[in-house]
């Protein structure tokens, strides 16, 4: 899984769409909802449950970040399920909005 | 990350957001997409590295340049103010190129080898009408480079200052939120498109799902017009800009009921005009925002909370950060350094540098930044106890008195406390006593200024040395249309007064 920054995914077991916005140091896996995210161009419909541990869902615009390996995903599409790289969750970056400037 | 990922995502997200345009031709963000998609094959047809653009404000801006960024071609927006010969040595330099052109500007382009010159009406008709079009399939690029933009050249020969997509992507993800913007909030664009505010207007809006409206170029009237009509709810203006929209809006009555934010930046703010806009504006937010066209915009903000809070106190410093530009976004390191490159200290005036993604600090075939990713802005300022930074103007305008440097700026700021003075400006010229010696040049109201009482004043709160020795008095100050004091212009002029007398 090339998780390099733009690229983009999308969960197989709910709506979720994402955006790397910065790349783990080390390679794993990005997971939604308890399963491994597709690249956003493949076929598949969303199908299987979201595992309950990983089902705090995905907000649109807000910014998940796993503090080990750095890696930080946008999410473009909200869903139900939640992020996790290697099984660990990640969390939301707590970052407040600029006043518009240009 | 690319440019154009960013209308991608909104676009996936919120196709039926209005997303350009006033009235009845309003787009919405799938159609921009489309549209865009539709000129990137085209322009990827064509094979040019370049994609140029010289022409007014316009809905057909946007779409070219996300459009530029999907075909993989860096776009280079043209200042169709320039006299003919600089302009047609740019677009000589913006080549091989396809360059699109207003049609009225392009009889002032000189056939050039490498530069496919195409009428903008006939790409309008054939990108921008009608029903949305089904969107092109493209295929991936990698260049990098998305923008070349020409500094204005108030130095010399313009610079072709390189954008990459990182620099672009990184100031709009670390200083937006995707889709932040409620669906009727839109956004009153009237920089020019070779202005770097210009350019991130353009990505900050598609990312925050925000619509733009375009003024073809600036008239305090059409401003106002529009605002009121269009529900504007954000605007950015530079300084010259903002005392004619208050007369305007003092002369018809009009209150902009809509209008949320105002930023401005591109200048300083002369105090009394940003006292007014409050007074008239009270129901809007005020920003002030600094930044470089090498460092992608903005860098350093004061906002609405800084303002209010600066006119509400007392205490003279932070009274004074109403003239302050803010402190540093949290995604830029910024520091001012002495000459030989240690830190200053708090208060102690020096040289701007900054670090960060969205810092390009690049020229064409020139580097600027330092292997450690700082980049040397040229401009003078300084910071205070609480972190606010103030800009003093370019380093270059600093005057030196007998070794002494002196800021034009703080003296400047203190003429400006006078109800006499409309505008002032300090500069230094070449005397054989100091150096340079200090003189003033001012637009008086009154038109009988009290220069004596303004020296006594300056030489109270400043000190001697900064004290001008001569002043002149002009019924006006040249900028140039971005609301840039054209010192040198004006210093030129005054060498050869002060020589002649």
């Amino acid at each position: 899984m090339d998780l390099k920054p733009g690229s983009r995914w999308k969960s197989a077991v709910c709506d979720a769409q994402l955006v790397v916005v910065r790349p783990p140091k080390v390679a794993g896996e990005l997971q939604c909802g308890g399963v491994p995210v597709l690249p956003i161009d493949d076929g598949a419909v969303p199908t299987g449950d979201v595992s309950p541990d990983f089902s705090d869902g995905v907000a649109i615009g807000k910014r998940y970040v796993d503090e080990e390996t750095g890696l930080e995903v946008l999410g473009a599409k909200a869903g139900k399920g939640s992020l996790a790289f290697n099984g660990i969750a990640m969390t939301v970056k707590g970052a407040k909005p600029l006043p518009a400037s240009d | 990350m690319r440019t154009p990922l960013l209308l991608d995502i909104a676009a996936d997200a919120c196709p039926e957001r209005h997303a350009l345009g006033a009235g009845k031709q309003v787009q919405d963000f799938g159609t921009y997409r489309a549209r865009a998609s539709r000129v990137a094959a085209w322009l990827s047809s064509k094979g040019m590295p370049n994609t140029a653009f010289l022409g007014m404000n316009g809905d057909a801006l946007p779409v070219l340049l996300f459009a530029s960024g999907m075909a993989g071609t860096a776009f280079v927006p043209l200042n169709y103010r320039l006299a003919d010969a600089d302009l047609n040595r740019l677009v000589a330099r913006s080549a091989p190129a396809v360059l699109i052109a207003d049609d009225d500007m392009l009889p002032r382009i000189d056939p050039v080898e490498g530069v496919a010159l195409v009428a903008r009406s006939a790409f309008e008709e054939e990108f921008l009408r009608g029903a949305a079009p089904e969107p092109a399939e493209l295929t991936e690029t990698d260049n990098d480079i998305a923008v070349l933009l020409f500094t204005s050249g108030t130095t010399g020969e313009p610079k072709a200052a390189v954008l990459r997509h990182a620099n672009l992507t990184s100031y709009v993800m670390s200083t937006v939120e995707f889709l932040g913007a409620s669906e009727d909030e839109a956004a009153l664009i009237s920089v020019p498109a070779y202005h770097i505010a210009g350019i991130s207007a353009i990505l900050t809006a598609a990312y925050g799902g925000r619509r733009i409206v375009y003024l073809p170029a600036f008239t305090a009237e059409d401003w106002v017009r529009v605002a009121a009509a269009e529900k504007i709810t954000h605007a950015m203006v530079v300084p010259t800009m903002l005392g004619r929209i208050l007369d305007v809006m003092e002369k018809t009555g009009e209150t902009l009921p809509a209008l949320r934010a105002l930023s401005y930046g591109g200048g300083k703010m002369p105090e009394p005009v940003i006292a007014r806009a409050l007074a008239r504006l009270p129901h809007v937010d005020f920003v002030n925002a600094y930044g470089l066209t090498e460092t992608s915009s903005t860098i350093a903000l004061l906002g609405a909370e800084d303002h209010r809070a600066a006119f509400a106190s007392s205490d003279p410093a932070v009274r004074r950060r109403i003239a302050s530009v803010g402190r540093p976004l949290p995604s830029v390191e910024l520091e001012i350094r002495r000459e030989d490159g240690s830190p200053c200290a708090v208060g102690e005036h020096g040289e701007i540098y900054v670090r960060g993604e969205q810092v390009s600090g690049e020229y064409l075939h020139k580097k600027a930044i330092g292997d450690d990713g700082w980049f040397a802005t040229n401009d003078a300022g300084w910071l205070d106890g609480g972190g606010y930074l103030f800009v003093e103007g370019r380093l270059d305008d600093v005057i030196v008195r007998g070794g002494e440097n002196i800021s034009p700026g703080e003296i400047e700021d203190v003429l400006r406390t006078f109800d006499d003075i409309a505008d002032c400006a300090v500069l230094g010229v070449p005397c054989s006593q100091w150096g340079e010696k200090v003189i003033a040049v001012i637009v008086s109201r009154s038109g009988s200024p009290d220069t004596d009482k303004m020296a006594s004043v300056i030489r109270e709160r400043l000190r001697s040395t900064k004290t001008p020795e001569q002043w002149f008095v002009r019924d006006e100050l040249p900028y140039n249309e971005t609301g840039k004091l054209l010192r040198r212009v004006l210093k030129a002029e005054l060498a050869k007064e002060v020589c002649a007398g």
